[in-house]
């Protein structure tokens, strides 16, 4: 794959004075130059209301949003349109399914299950509902590699009801075993959601071998624009479950009385949806099919590969990669500590020499509980970046090793 | 000088790598609070000794956090040992002032500090003004100095 740098836009500019190096993707890509005439271009041509007017721009309009919604459900292998509910991010659509699935399905007897890697988007919406419900919560633990330790997991489906999980970490990198985590928990009655936030940019997705029941994913982490996401679930679940949120487009009819909702999948899109947004999305969809995700795959490989190696053959002894370290079943999200430095001020550096990473807890304040850490500096590499970006990252980390610890040198 | 250099002068990494009166005191006698950073997890714990007269005798902190964080720490402890509680007041208003966030509804009690105050000496603590070109380390370097209020407040109402 040639890397395709220059479809973005963002990555020619300087940052002191030095080419920009973005390695934060994880936390949100950067934007190919079509999503953004896509979405520039709604703007300008056919800017309108879905689902409404009965004039040309307004069936333009609804017209590019259904298509995204078809180009989504291809994209991840969705054998219907009707399974995407567009939402504003992943941590909506689990709210969502929280709130009405869990609101529904889940009592005092119950328990579902989550991992110690979980984004707090995938915590706080079960801690809310808990309180509610009265259901418990469950955390599968993890080796000492930063997998998922399964060792243990016929136990730990007791009682379950629902499985809630990371197909990706956003710390650690690690990919999760979905299929096998799937089966496991459908053989005990029990459904399985992914928070695939850092799957679906990076690795071919298939909603229908992968055997989940739900599937969250955001736009802007895939090379679109903030503000939306995407719930995919099975349309058996999603016909049975009650409404969201209520309001405009997501009825069939209101009355004094009460309202009767929509089919699917309006029936969970209350309200003027962003269709620029949407838009933008589906100009990302189409830029990831064109540059070919098993491509993409297979670049964010080698360059994993490369970035662990290069990192622990140049900084020996000093650097700390949290999670599996070898390129196999993860993704290029590397978690380092580094020499002891902080990583507010490591990131504080980086910067001097136009490296974008991303230090804190990084959402996950579990986690960071259970690696014994208050914050790490995190790596994230998507498909622009380059061997050449590692190596910098590295020159920026010698600088920074070189200030706070002379003697080190 | 860049805008780096100016951040992590070397009066900062200096105390950053040898942190002054470091540890913990025994409460009581001492007086103690703390002070966190949700957005980095940084936590500081300052201790304080504040004699019959007002004087603060010992002080120390302990904690975790970057490098402004703990030299701002490290700083702080040295400008205000020995010094009178309304002196470490009125230096938490002028460094707190030096970076440009200082809230009048902050108040730091019924201390006589006004505009017509002559200029508090900040010495040492000058060298963290480069924060101020870094907006989000703002919280980190005034982190110690919330914990210390407090804990000066906690002190003085066992006097009352």
């Amino acid at each position: 794959m040639n890397t395709p740098k220059s479809d973005f836009p963002l990555l020619s500019r300087t940052i002191n004075g030095r080419p920009i190096v973005y390695l934060d993707s994880a936390a949100t890509s950067q934007k190919p130059q079509s999503v953004i005439d896509a979405m520039n271009e709604f703007y300008r041509s056919y800017n309108a209301n879905t689902h409404r007017g009965a004039y040309t721009i307004a069936e333009e309009a609804t017209d590019a949003l259904e298509t995204t919604r078809r180009n989504v459900a291809r994209f991840i292998n969705s054998d219907s349109p009707s399974g995407v509910v567009f939402t504003k991010n992943v941590t909506e659509s689990i709210n969502l399914v929280a709130r009405s699935w869990g609101g529904a399905n889940l009592g005092p007897q119950d328990t579902v299950l989550i991992t110690e890697m979980e984004h707090h988007g995938n915590i706080v919406p079960w801690h809310i509902m808990a309180a509610e419900k009265g259901f418990k919560l469950r955390w599968i633990p993890l080796d000492e590699n930063g997998r998922l330790d399964l060792s243990n997991l016929e136990q730990l489906l007791d009682g379950v009801k629902l499985v809630s999980i990371s197909a990706a970490s956003n710390v650690l990198g690690t990919v999760n075993p979905i299929r096998r985590l799937a089966d496991a928990a459908h053989a005990v009655d029990a459904l399985i959601l992914a928070d695939a936030a850092q799957y679906v940019p990076h690795l071919q997705t298939d909603v229908q071998s992968s055997g989940v029941d739900f599937l969250c994913f955001t736009g802007h982490k895939m090379c679109g624009p903030t503000g939306v996401g995407v719930l995919w679930g099975r349309s058996e679940l999603l016909e049975e479950m009650t409404p969201f949120l209520g309001g405009g487009n997501m009825i069939l009819d209101v009355t004094k009385n009460g309202y009767l909702p929509n089919e699917l999948p309006y029936k969970f899109e209350a309200g003027t949806l962003p269709i620029a947004e949407i838009i933008g999305l589906g100009a990302a969809v189409e830029y990831l099919t064109k540059t070919g995700m098993q491509q993409i795959k297979a670049h964010e490989e080698q360059l994993t590969a490369y970035a662990l190696h290069a990192l622990k053959e140049r900084c020996g002894d000093d650097i700390v990669i949290h999670g599996p370290q070898t390129p196999d079943e993860r993704i290029g999200v590397l978690s380092i500590a580094y020499n002891n430095i902080h990583p507010h001020d490591l990131a504080q550096v980086l910067n001097e020499y136009g490296v974008c990473v991303r230090a804190g807890h990084h959402c996950a304040k579990p986690l960071m509980r259970v690696l014994g850490v208050n914050a790490t500096t995190r790596v994230s590499l998507y498909l622009y970046n380059d061997t050449s970006d590692v190596d910098t990252l590295i020159e920026a980390l010698h600088a920074a090793r070189d200030l706070f610890t002379p003697s080190a040198n | 000088m860049n805008q780096l250099d100016n951040l992590y002068r070397d009066i900062i990494l200096d105390h950053y790598r040898k942190p002054r009166n470091r540890g913990r005191l025994e409460v009581p006698p001492a007086w103690s609070a703390k002070g966190f950073n949700p957005l980095c997890g940084d936590e500081i714990t300052v201790y304080v000794i504040v004699d019959r007269n007002n004087k603060i005798t010992e002080i120390t902190t302990e904690g975790y956090g970057c490098s402004i964080s703990q030299a701002s720490a490290s700083l702080m402890t040295t400008a205000v040992k020995n010094r009178q509680r309304s002196e470490a007041l009125n230096l938490t208003t002028a460094f707190k002032k030096m970076l440009a966030i200082e809230d009048p509804a902050d108040s730091t009690g019924n201390t006589t500090n006004n505009s017509e105050e002559p200029e508090i000496a900040l010495g040492d603590l000058k060298a963290l003004q480069g924060v101020l070109k870094f907006p989000v380390r703002i919280k980190c370097a005034t982190l110690c100095w919330n914990a210390l209020l407090e804990a000066l407040e906690n002190a003085v109402t066992a006097y009352d």
